[in-house]
This record gives C-alpha cells, sequence and structure tokens, in this order.
C-alpha cells in the first residue's frame, strides 16, 4: 500500500520546468530511494512534498488523504517530516532545545505560555528516549553552533525523527560528513524503526544501494527508472545518465 | 535513564530561574521610590519607557520584527485612556488601564496580518504606515481627540479609588513601577515557556521552525498582540500619570526612540528595553541641562558612537579592563612569576 503519493506532479519556475509530471508511489515501510544527477530536481520535489513550494499542477496524497493544498506545519502533524541537505538548525539552542520544540510541537503544547519548559514530563520523558537513540546525551547542552558537523548532521536527523513521522525525508544526509564521524551517521541511518518509511535523496551510490529496497531515477525533472535496486543498476539507460556521469566524475 | 530526565527537565527549567543580578536590579528598582522621592517624575517616565521598549524586545529580540510603528498602540491606549477618563465612562484607573491595553492588542491582532508578509524592510514601512495613519486620523476627527491642543480635560480618579495621583508623582510613580514589574512578570513567563521557546527558534530560522511542525504565522500573530498590548498599556500609563493626551503619542520620535533605547541596552534578554531607558532618559536628563537647545545632537552622537564601536567591543573592553587591572594587581604582587610566563603566552 502506498503511504506517499504523488499524481502528474509538475512545478514550473517562470519558464523552467523543475519537476515534470511526477507521479511517484512510495510503499509504507519501505526504504525507498531518488536518485538523479544534479540539477535533476530532486530537492525541488522535496520542497513540493513538504509545501515549502506549492506545485503548479499535480497532487500529493498522505495515507489516502490529499496533502496538497496544506502547510508546511500541517503536513508534520499528519506525520511526513524532512531533514536538509544543508543543515537548517537553530543555532542559538541547545540540541535538547530542538528535540524539546518538536517534541512539545507534536504533544500539542507548543503554544503553551504560561507552563515552563521542562515541566511536563511526558515531553521530558520523550525528550530522553530521543537524545539516548541518537547519542546526542553528551552534547545536549553545548550550542547548537560550536557542535562538530558530524553531531549537527545528527541532529538534523534527529530534529525529524522527534516529529515521530511515519514518512521520513532524507535530503542527503550524509553530504559532507567527514569520514571519521561517516559510520556513526549511517549506523543511526540504518536503524531507524522499520515502521517509518524512508525517502532517501542521496548522491553516494554505497549508500543507496545498501540502504533502499526501491529506487527511483530523476532526470532533468522527470521520472526516468523506477524499480527494485538490482533493476535499476542493470538498466543501461540508468547507466548511461547517472552512473556513467558517477563514473567519469 | 531517570538521570537523565532530570538533567533535561533540571536544565530545561534552570533556564528560568532568577538571577541575582535581576533580583537586585528589582530590589533596586523598588528602592528608588523611598531613596530619590524628588525624581518619581523622571523616574515614571522611565518606568514607561521601560515597558514601552519591553513591547518591542518582545518582537524585536525574540520573534525577529523589525517595527517602527509601536507608536500605534502606545497613542491608540494614550487616547482610550484618555477618553474613558474624559467622559467618565470607565473611572476606576487600573480598569482603564486594561480596557486600553485590550483596544491596543486589538489593533495589533488586525494589523498583525500586513506586518507578517515580506522582509524586515516591508515591515518596517507597513508598522510605520498603520502608526502614520492613525496619528492622521487622530488630527483628523479632532472633535474626539483635542486635534494639535490635545485632549483637555482629564481627570484620572484615584487608583482603586483610593490613591491620588498627586502633583509631585509619587503614587503615579508607585502605580507605574507596579505595572511594569507585572508586564515584565508576565513577558519573562511567557519568554521561558514552550511558546517563547518557539519563537526564538522562528527567529533563528523559521524555515525550519515550520518543518518541526510549528504554526509560525499563528505565533507570531500572538507575540504581536501581546507586544501591542504592552505597548498600550505603556501609552495609557503615560495618559494617566499626565492626565493628559496629545497627538505626539503617535510620533515617528517615539517609535525611534524606542529602537535607539533597544540598541542602548540591548534585546533579546528582556533587561534590554529597562537598562536603555534608564541611560536614554537620564542621559537626556543629564545633557538637557548642560545644553538645553541641542540635546539631541549628543544623543545622535552617543548613538553614532554606539553603533559604530559595536556593544559588543564595549563590553569586551570592560572585561578586557578588568582582566588587565586584575593582572597589573597580580605582577605588583608577584613580579617574578609574572615575567616569565610572558614568553609563553606568545
Amino acid at each position: 500500500m502506498a503511504i506517499l503519493e504523488t499524481k502528474g506532479l509538475e512545478k514550473r519556475f517562470g519558464g523552467i520546468v523543475a519537476t515534470h509530471d511526477v507521479s511517484l508511489s512510495v510503499e509504507k515501510g519501505a526504504r525507498h530511494a531518488l536518485i538523479g544527477p544534479n540539477g535533476a530536481g530532486k530537492t525541488t520535489i522535496i520542497n513540493l512534498l513538504t509545501g515549502v513550494l506549492k506545485p503548479t499542477a499535480g497532487t500529493i496524497t498522505l495515507d489516502g488523504r490529499d496533502i496538497t493544498a496544506l502547510e508546511p506545519h500541517q503536513r508534520v502533524r499528519l506525520g511526513m517530516a524532512r531533514t536538509f541537505q544543508i543543515n537548517q538548525l537553530f543555532l542559538d539552542l541547545t540540541p535538547l532545545e530542538h528535540i524539546g520544540l518538536a517534541v512539545s510541537e507534536r504533544l500539542g503544547s507548543g503554544a503553551d505560555w504560561w507552563r515552563l519548559v521542562g515541566s511536563k514530563s511526558a515531553v521530558t520523558e520523550e525528550i530522553v528516549e530521543i537524545v539516548e537513540r541518537f547519542r546526542l546525551a553528551d552534547v545536549m547542552h553545548v550550542r547548537t553552533a560550536i557542535l562538530p558537523y558530524g553531531k549537527q548532521r545528527l541532529l538534523e536527523i534527529a530534529l525529524a525523527f522527534a516529529c515521530r513521522p511515519h514518512v521520513l525525508l532524507l535530503d542527503e544526509p550524509a553530504a559532507g560528513v567527514p569520514e571519521a564521524e561517516r559510520h556513526d551517521l549511517l549506523a543511526t541511518i540504518a536503524a531507524l524503526p522499520d515502521e517509518v518509511t524512508v525517502l532517501l535523496i542521496e548522491h553516494d551510490m554505497d549508500l543507496v544501494f545498501s540502504f533502499a529496497d526501491r529506487i527511483s531515477v530523476l532526470v532533468n525533472g522527470s521520472l526516468f527508472v523506477d524499480g527494485a535496486p538490482e533493476d535499476v543498476a542493470r538498466d543501461p539507460r540508468v547507466k548511461a545518465v547517472y552512473l556513467g556521469e558517477e563514473a567519469d566524475a | 535513564m531517570s538521570a537523565l530526565a532530570d538533567d533535561v527537565s533540571g536544565y530545561l527549567k534552570g533556564r528560568a530561574r532568577w538571577s541575582p543580578l535581576e533580583i537586585a536590579f528589582w530590589v533596586f528598582a523598588f528602592a528608588s521610590i523611598w531613596l530619590f522621592p524628588g525624581k518619581h517624575l523622571i523616574l515614571t517616565e522611565t518606568a514607561i519607557l521601560g515597558l514601552f521598549a519591553l513591547s518591542l524586545d518582545l518582537i524585536l529580540g525574540y520573534a525577529g520584527i523589525l517595527s517602527l510603528g509601536q507608536a500605534a498602540f502606545f497613542g491608540l491606549a494614550g487616547y482610550c485612556a484618555g477618553l474613558l477618563a474624559k467622559y467618565g465612562l470607565i473611572t476606576e484607573p487600573v480598569l482603564a488601564l486594561l480596557v486600553s491595553g485590550v483596544a491596543a492588542a486589538a489593533l495589533g491582532l488586525v494589523t498583525s496580518f500586513l506586518v507578517l508578509r515580506g522582509s524586515d524592510l516591508t515591515r518596517l514601512m507597513v508598522t510605520l504606515g498603520v502608526s502614520l495613519m492613525l496619528g492622521e486620523l487622530a488630527n483628523r476627527y479632532s472633535n474626539i481627540t483635542g486635534g494639535a491642543d490635545g485632549l483637555q480635560g482629564v481627570t484620572v480618579e484615584p487608583i482603586l479609588g483610593r490613591f491620588r495621583f498627586d502633583l509631585y508623582g509619587h503614587n503615579g510613580y508607585v502605580y507605574s513601577l507596579i505595572v511594569l514589574f507585572v508586564c515584565f512578570l508576565i513577558a519573562r513567563r511567557v519568554i521561558y515557556s514552550p511558546f517563547g521557546l518557539s519563537l526564538r527558534s522562528i527567529k533563528g530560522n523559521a524555515l525550519r521552525a515550520a518543518a518541526v511542525g510549528i504554526p509560525v504565522k499563528w505565533r507570531l500573530v500572538a507575540i504581536y498582540t501581546l507586544s501591542a498590548f504592552f505597548a498600550g498599556i505603556a501609552g495609557a500609563l503615560l495618559t494617566q500619570t499626565t492626565a493628559f493626551c496629545s497627538l505626539d503619542v503617535f510620533s515617528i520620535d517615539r517609535s525611534a526612540d524606542l529602537l535607539l533605547v533597544l540598541i542602548i541596552g540591548g534585546t533579546g534578554y528582556l533587561y534590554g528595553g529597562l537598562i536603555g531607558a534608564v541611560i536614554y532618559k537620564f542621559l537626556q536628563d543629564w545633557i538637557a541641562t548642560l545644553t538645553p537647545q541641542y540635546w539631541q545632537f549628543w544623543i545622535g552622537l552617543v548613538l553614532v558612537v554606539i553603533v559604530l564601536i559595536g556593544r559588543e567591543r564595549f563590553e569586551g573592553w570592560i572585561s578586557g579592563a578588568r582582566l588587565g587591572a586584575a593582572r597589573f594587581a597580580g605582577r605588583l604582587v608577584s613580579r617574578p612569576a609574572a615575567v616569565s610566563a610572558t614568553p609563553d603566552r606568545r
């Protein structure tokens, strides 16, 4: 059963077609990867799915519900969260405060204006759980601006995970992470619970083929090939446009 | 696990704990009632300016909304309080103060939707525009507002029916200070709540705030409305303590002064507006006695110097001087140690 589905999704910026007639279907519980050469429009699709951009045409459904017209925060409440290719963190806040924000919001106490932060035990318990899962306990009181890059990357994922999504969109989670900190990050991604559907956008082919059970290839804003990893790897057209390019580079 | 939970909740709550410096600040503020009985008039103005600046700090320092239109709320509530008293609609000052604040908050709620569009510059212009329009409306309907002559014949009844506004402004000051303190407590509570944390996240990165499920627009509407309420309370206080209200409450100067106060005192820690107001008022008072005609020149100079030097560097100098003094004292005490330490540092 598809948990996230797009039909005829289209996005134009003036005369440029960034996304052309994309009908993508992500199965419940899948580890789905979206790959494609630079400028293929992968991040545009993430922005359309999460509501940062409004599509020119087409529909998006989450869990059978049409979410095309919803605001970004409403989509988060319905169970879809994302990470960003370039860290989008709150540099003045600590990791603890980051997680606290997401958890409070999800438990419906984010707008409480008369209660002190940290005074609700349900929120605290969940913060602790997430801080431990992502091994952020040792840095949880450190200002985010001075965290090592690998930890910031981890926090990027932890923050999305703290929204308790059914569908998690990871936009190049390993981008720019130094080799020494990479292992931790990949282990964390691999350990995401099975019931969470993951749509991964990635350049790193090793990560894609070790992680994904389904791969969609995007070229020039259109869906090019969609299938199991073995089929995609074997497809001569994919080799030509994508893997070939990788080999050249 | 539970130790970690205690750590988490303790840390989060610890942010809101009162520091000794804060307590000292308020003890001194209330002590000023007895310490400076001859200065109550200017202290009243300072308290009102401080509250007004606090209202701007709430949106600027915590939500990143730059506004040149706080005078709109100040003025509306100022006239509201004046008219309520003049026509005897609500004679008890505390109630009239609240009603005037609510009127300003209503204006804030309505105009917040204009302000939420666009960038800093758009916001600056829209907020400025709103206060200009209100000022001009007050000018046009001079039959209600008294126009250029100001609102005449305002008599403010005793506070709670007991404390009369006296000529020396003693009761007026105590009243203003208590109102300021109560508003401050509310602001402080709000800032350290989950709502306040979400505001800081919006200021830091609105894109990400929305991506963790925070309804950015509604949070900004809420804080803008609260800020308008506080600005209104300040305006109403001015009318009540002076028994007068004129078109000057809507002037651009008033909104601009507010930015000055926050530049002097700093934003985003709640005390910036209060400390800035004290410095600004007493600097103004002191310069005005030295050179009554050209005091604004000196205020301008102070502003230019502060901005050019940068407050961080200024604070750096102060702590640097303190460090230098300590080092100098240390060198006097033990000369050989200091000499041997010098090459290591370089």
